[in-house]
């Protein structure tokens, strides 16, 4: 049976090293920062492309962001998502609530145009704002039955089964389609985009709409780094022959049974 | 009043519990009606005996979930548990861990409510509006805001504040809640287990962990760690480059987009410590760093440090172990 699956997902800066902030407080600072979105999204993006090409049915990706975040969406049509569409944004950052509003819209008028989705695929939490919640808000908004957290997932007959990690062992749910699930790295491993793959994703037209930012809490006053203990490290040794203090140091923490 | 979704294993409250617990209870002593007493709320099997432990963590009242439907975790249920608590008992703070199962119910009673959700919070400050101070990047940077609403939505962050026990003034006060669920409620449930393998030790738990990067070198590369880990009752855990590259199960992976481990001791082998793993460690009390790169960024986190080849050092730890043990 066909699938139709929408793939949401963030453009995020690549934050490698140390984070700066910009002078006001309110972000941070990406002069010097490439944008990607995260491993959780990568691996959604990943598992969308396996289930069409499982299946059949058709994949759409979805981001919420700046005009320069269609680069994330051509990522993604370059490892094989069908088309894009881009709610376009002032820049401004976006609420959980504002932004699971302009999705279910965006979901909404695809259903009314005769091209609803039977899977709803997002990843478990932004890697920047780490809200943990706008596929709950989106499933709850359009009344569907939500999985969070998933790192296996199998389509069938109408029916996705949805694994989550859970105290070294699994936790299985499963849920009738349509449905919302949101997706941990290691569900899969992404694969690369082909040379042909990128220019095929360059020509795609990418659907635009324009929602309308509005205020919606938590209210940001700032951000800050958080206050790191400078401890100073201290030298056990440098080969095999110093392994007797490292054992005495292990003894002294007390992780060492006797 | 401040209500407290406490989770709880075989009557025994989860440890992010406790240590939301321990945010809330300084809420509960501030005046007027940001504070007030603790209600916890708990559901499952042995969800009495747990509450009955939780005075000496400040809970005055407890109430614990029965419904003959809810045999297993169910999100949207417990939500809808929780709503119609927050509607009988009008608390002006609503609180769980930032756990995956404390993110999820309260996201979906921050969605069913009409209300923001501050996820991942390491401290509140109650007033006319409620201040926080919330983990973004998983931790390596934090957002001051204002919430509103009212009831205010909160999870605590994981390992951001320690556990705290005191005696108990008196005994929390427990009462048996059953909620009216719908078939929407417990559309999304538990349906099968698989169980963890009960000779692992868990990475969550762990008191060591012996963490591999890509220092390693490769899959066959981490016997050696394995063989420290057993010897000191610890678990394997991974940087992301380990999981990337194939050589070990996700599950083992410790960061971002990972596990976060609060054990006594991380053996880091091999790790370079980019800020996406150091998130997944730094509530360790203490971390070892064995690499041969005496500028590595995880330097800056360790407190002790062997600079080295791991796979000369690992072993020879292993043998001076078993060796002062008489094996």
């Amino acid at each position: 049976m066909p699938v139709e699956v929408l793939v949401c997902v963030k453009r995020v800066p690549a934050t490698g090293g140390r984070i700066v902030l910009t002078a006001d407080e309110q972000e941070i600072d990406t002069k010097y920062l490439g944008f990607t979105v995260s491993p959780h999204e990568e691996c959604a993006v990943e598992e969308t492309v396996r289930i069409v090409e499982a299946h059949g049915g058709s994949s759409t990706v979805l981001t919420l962001g700046p005009a320069a975040a269609e680069e994330q969406l051509r990522d993604a049509m370059a490892v094989g998502v069908d088309r894009a569409i881009l709610l376009e944004t002032d820049g401004r950052e976006w609420s959980p609530i504002a932004t699971a509003e302009a999705i279910v819209g965006a979901v909404r008028a695809r259903e009314a145009a005769g091209a609803g989705f039977d899977l709803l695929l997002f990843g478990n939490e932004a890697a920047d704002t780490g809200d943990f919640q706008v596929g709950i808000r989106v499933a709850v908004a359009l009344d569907l039955p939500c999985v969070t957290g998933v790192k296996a997932l199998e389509v069938r007959d109408g029916t996705a089964v949805a694994k989550r990690e859970a105290d070294g062992g699994w936790e299985v749910f499963e849920v009738p389609l349509p449905a919302v699930v949101t997706v941990k790295e290691g569900i899969n491993l992404p694969r690369y985009p082909s040379v042909p793959g990128r220019l095929r994703a360059r020509k795609k037209e990418i659907e635009r709409g324009v929602p309308e930012w509005r205020p919606a809490g938590p209210e940001k006053v700032r951000l800050r780094l958080p206050e790191e203990q400078g401890s100073a490290v201290e030298i056990l040794g440098t080969g095999p022959a110093d392994a007797p203090r490292v054992v005495e140091v292990l003894r002294q923490l007390g992780v060492l049974a006797p | 009043m401040i209500l407290a979704l406490v989770e709880q294993a075989g009557g025994s409250p989860d440890r992010l519990s406790l240590e939301m617990l321990a945010l809330v209870r300084r809420l509960a002593e501030v005046a007027g009606a940001a504070g007030g007493p603790v209600h916890a709320v708990l559901f499952g099997d042995e969800a009495r005996t747990a509450a009955a432990g939780l005075a000496a963590h400040g809970v005055a009242t407890a109430s614990v979930v029965e419904h003959e439907r809810l045999d297993d975790y169910a999100p949207e249920a417990w939500a809808a548990s929780l709503l119609q608590l927050m509607a009988a008992r009008s608390p002006t703070i609503v609180v769980a861990a930032g756990s995956e199962r404390g993110n999820e119910v309260m996201a979906h009673v921050a969605a069913r409510a009409g209300l923001p959700l501050a996820a991942n919070c390491t401290d509140v400050r109650p007033g006319d509006r409620l201040g926080i101070t919330r983990q973004r990047w998983a931790g390596s940077l934090l957002e001051d805001a204002w919430l509103d609403g009212p009831a205010w939505l909160v999870t605590v962050a994981p390992h951001a504040v320690a556990t705290e026990e005191t005696v108990a003034a008196g005994a929390t006060t427990i009462e048996r809640f059953t909620p009216a669920l719908s078939e929407n409620d417990l559309r999304v449930r538990v349906d099968g287990r698989v169980e963890a393998d009960p000779d692992r030790v868990s990475l969550t738990d762990a008191r060591v962990v012996v963490g591999g990067g890509r220092g390693v070198g490769g899959a066959e590369g981490f016997a050696d760690l394995e063989e420290l880990a057993r010897l000191l009752g610890g678990a394997v855990g991974v940087s992301r480059a380990v999981t990337s590259a194939g050589w070990r199960p996700h599950a083992e992976q410790i960061g971002q987009t990972g596990l976060r481990i609060a054990p006594d001791l991380y053996i880091a082998c091999g790790i370079s410590g980019a800020i996406q793993h150091i998130v997944g460690c730094k509530a360790a009390k203490q971390i070892l760093a064995i690499n041969t790169d005496p500028e590595a960024p995880i330097m800056e986190k360790a407190t002790y440090a062997v600079i080295g080849d791991l796979r000369d050092i690992v072993p020879a730890i292993s043998a001076e172990i078993r060796r002062t043990r008489g094996a």
